[in-house]
C-alpha cells in the first residue's frame, strides 16, 4: 500500500503516555527471570544428566511412539467423530440417541479409567471370538491379550474418548454452514450424501480445524497416560530410565522439553490446513482469516 | 398451444396453524414468463419453493413437465418419493436465490461445473467447456477463477444463474433475484434474465421489479395472504388492476 501523502492539516499530536504498561511488563519479566534462575541454579537438578538423556535412544524411540500413537488416534477419532456428528444430526431418533449415548458415556468417565479398562480387557473377556450371535458359528477366536496388545488397547481407548469430544466440534462445524448452501445443492439435484461430502463438510472444516488442532495437542500429551498400561511412549521411556537411575526430576525435564517441542511443531501443519480450507473466505493475500476460536477443556 | 410446463392445483401449505398458501392454482406453458408479485409474507416465495419440493405441500398437487412433484400417485393413494427420485426431479428445475447461495469454497467455474460433473455425469472437459460458455453468456467469461467473495453481488448472482443453467433445466425459478443487490447492479442481472426469456426459457420470477415484469412477463400474478388476488397480462394487472388490494399494493411500490 502506498504511503498516504502528508498534507498541512494532518493532526500532529504528542502521543498519550502509558507508564503502567511499562511497570506491569517489567514486573512480569522480573518474575519470569527469577523463576528461570531458580531452576538453573537449583542444586538438586543435575544439568549434565538432562543433556545426557535428552538424545538418549530410548527417549527418541519413545517420542516416535508418541507421535505415531497421536496421529493414528486423531485419524480414527476424526472419522468416528464425523460419523457421530452426522448421526446426531440425523432424522432417525435411534441414530441420534445412540450417538448421544456414546458421547455421554465416553465424556462422562475419566480417560485414565478408560485406558486401564481397555488395557485389562483380557481379565473381563479372556477370549475374543467373531461369529454369528446366538449360534455356534465362529469364524475366528483368540486370546484377548494376543488380539489386543497394550498399544492397540491404548489406541482404542484414546480414539474412542477423543471421538466423543471431537463429535461435538464436527457437529458445531456442520451447523455453522448456512442452510442456503444445502438448499442450493438440493435445487441442483444433489443427493444428501453428495451435499454433505462436497458442500457442507469442506465448509465445516474451516470451523473445525482450529479446535481439532487444540485436540491434537491435548491428545499428544494424553498419550503419556498410556504409561499405566506400559506402552513404550515418551513418558514411559523417561520414567523407566528414572526408575533405574533415580533422576526423576531430570527425566521430567527431558520429557517436558520434547513434549513442548512437539506441540509447538504441530502448529505448522495446522496453519497449512487452515489456509487450505480457508480458500474463498479470505481474499486478502490468500491467507485464512485469523479466528479467535478455542475449546477449553481438561 | 404450447405444452403445459407447470400445473399447480389448489396448492396449500401451512406451518402449524399458520396458513401460508390457501389454495393456489395456476399454469405456466412452455416458454412463458410468469412474474409473481405481492407484499412480503404473502407466500410468494413459499409457493416458489414448493414447486421444486424444497417445501412439502400440505394440500393440492404440483405437476412440473407432466410429473407430479414429490409423490407417486397410484389410484387415489399418494406414496412419498425416495430422496433420489426427488433429486432427479429437481435436476429439471433450476433455482436462483435471493442471497445467491454460491458455494464459497469453490471458484465461479467450480460452482457451475460441480453438479454437471457430480450429478449429471459430464466429464471434466465437457463440464469446463459448458461452464465457460455459460460464464460468457452471463458476461463473466474472465471471472471463472474468482471465488464468490471476490465478486460483486451482481456478478455472484449471474454466476448463480449460470450454475442453475448448467443442469439444462426446463424451468427456471427466481426467488427475488435482485432484492439483495445494490441498485446499480440490478440491471446486469435483469439483462441476463431478459436474454433467457428471449431464448425461450420457461421462467417463474418472484420479484419487486415492476419494470421487469411489465417488459418481460407474459403473465403477472398478484398474491396476497396466500391466495391469488389477480392474474393476467402485465397490462391488465399492473396498469389496470381490478381488485382493491392490487391497487393498494401497486400504489405503494410504483
Amino acid at each position: 500500500m502506498a504511503e498516504p501523502s502528508k498534507s498541512p492539516d494532518d493532526i500532529i499530536a504528542i502521543p498519550l503516555r502509558h507508564p503502567w504498561r511499562w511497570v506491569s511488563g517489567i514486573i512480569a519479566l522480573v518474575l519470569l527471570l527469577s523463576f528461570i534462575w531458580a531452576l538453573v541454579s537449583a542444586k538438586s537438578i543435575q544439568h549434565e544428566l538432562v543433556t545426557k538423556y535428552l538424545f538418549d535412544v530410548r527417549i527418541l524411540q519413545g517420542m516416535l511412539m508418541t507421535l505415531v500413537v497421536t496421529m493414528v488416534c486423531m485419524f480414527i477419532a476424526v472419522i468416528l467423530a464425523t460419523i457421530l456428528a452426522i448421526m446426531k444430526l440425523s432424522q432417525n431418533p435411534l441414530q441420534r440417541w445412540l450417538a448421544t449415548g456414546f458421547i455421554e458415556f465416553f465424556r462422562g468417565t475419566p480417560l485414565l479409567l478408560q485406558i486401564v479398562f481397555w488395557g485389562y480387557l483380557g481379565i473381563i473377556f479372556p477370549e475374543l471370538f467373531l461369529g454369528i450371535p446366538f449360534t455356534d458359528i465362529i469364524f475366528f477366536s483368540g486370546q484377548t491379550s494376543d488380539v489386543i496388545p497394550a498399544i492397540v488397547a491404548g489406541i482404542i481407548a484414546l480414539s474412542l474418548n477423543e471421538a466423543a469430544y471431537s463429535a461435538e466440534i464436527v457437529r458445531a462445524g456442520i451447523l455453522a454452514v448456512d442452510a442456503g448452501q444445502v438448499e442450493a445443492a438440493k435445487s441442483l439435484g444433489m443427493s444428501g450424501g453428495y451435499t454433505m461430502r462436497k458442500i457442507v463438510l469442506p465448509q465445516a472444516m474451516r470451523v473445525i480445524i482450529p479446535p481439532i488442532g487444540n485436540e491434537t495437542i491435548g491428545m499428544l500429551k494424553n498419550t503419556s497416560l498410556l504409561q499405566v498400561i506400559a506402552v513404550a511412549e515418551l513418558y514411559t521411556a523417561a520414567s523407566t530410565i528414572s526408575a533405574q537411575n533415580l533422576a526423576q526430576i531430570e527425566l521430567l525435564v527431558v520429557s517436558g522439553f520434547w513434549y513442548l517441542i512437539m506441540t509447538t511443531v504441530l502448529g505448522f501443519p495446522q496453519r497449512a490446513l487452515e489456509r487450505r480450507y480457508g480458500r474463498g473466505f479470505a481474499v486478502v493475500g490468500g491467507r485464512a482469516a485469523p479466528r479467535a476460536f478455542k475449546v477449553a477443556r481438561r | 398451444m404450447n405444452k403445459i410446463m407447470v400445473d399447480a392445483r389448489s396448492v396449500k401449505k401451512n406451518y402449524g396453524t399458520n396458513q401460508v398458501l390457501r389454495g393456489i392454482s395456476l399454469t405456466v406453458t412452455q416458454g412463458e414468463v410468469l412474474c409473481i408479485i405481492g407484499p412480503s409474507g404473502s407466500g410468494k416465495s413459499t409457493f416458489l419453493r414448493c414447486l421444486n419440493h424444497l417445501e412439502t405441500v400440505n394440500g393440492g398437487r404440483i405437476y412440473v413437465n407432466g410429473e407430479l412433484m414429490g409423490y407417486r400417485e397410484s389410484g387415489n393413494v399418494l406414496h412419498e418419493m425416495k430422496p433420489k427420485e426427488i433429486a432427479r426431479q429437481r435436476q429439471a428445475i433450476g433455482m436462483v436465490f435471493q442471497r445467491f447461495n454460491l458455494f464459497p469454497h469453490m471458484t465461479a467455474l467450480q460452482n457451475i461445473i460441480e453438479a454437471p460433473m457430480g450429478v449429471a455425469g459430464l466429464s471434466g472437459e465437457e463440464a469446463k467447456e459448458l461452464g465457460q460458455s455459460l460464464l460468457t453468456q452471463v458476461g463473466l467469461a474472465d471471472k471463472g477463477e474468482h471465488y464468490p467473495a471476490q465478486l460483486s453481488g451482481g456478478q455472484q448472482q449471474r454466476v448463480a444463474i449460470a450454475r442453475a443453467l448448467a443442469m439444462k433445466p426446463k424451468l427456471m425459478l427466481f426467488d427475488e433475484p435482485t432484492s439483495a443487490l445494490d441498485p446499480e447492479l440490478v440491471g446486469d442481472v435483469l439483462d441476463v434474465m431478459k436474454g433467457l426469456a428471449k431464448a425461450g426459457m420457461t421462467m417463474i420470477v418472484v420479484t419487486h421489479e415492476m419494470g421487469f415484469a411489465r417488459e418481460v412477463a407474459d403473465k403477472v400474478v398478484f398474491i396476497d395472504k396466500g391466495q391469488i388476488v389477480e392474474m393476467g397480462t402485465p397490462k391488465e394487472v399492473l396498469d389496470n388492476p381490478q381488485e382493491a388490494r392490487t391497487k393498494a399494493f401497486l400504489n405503494k411500490v410504483l
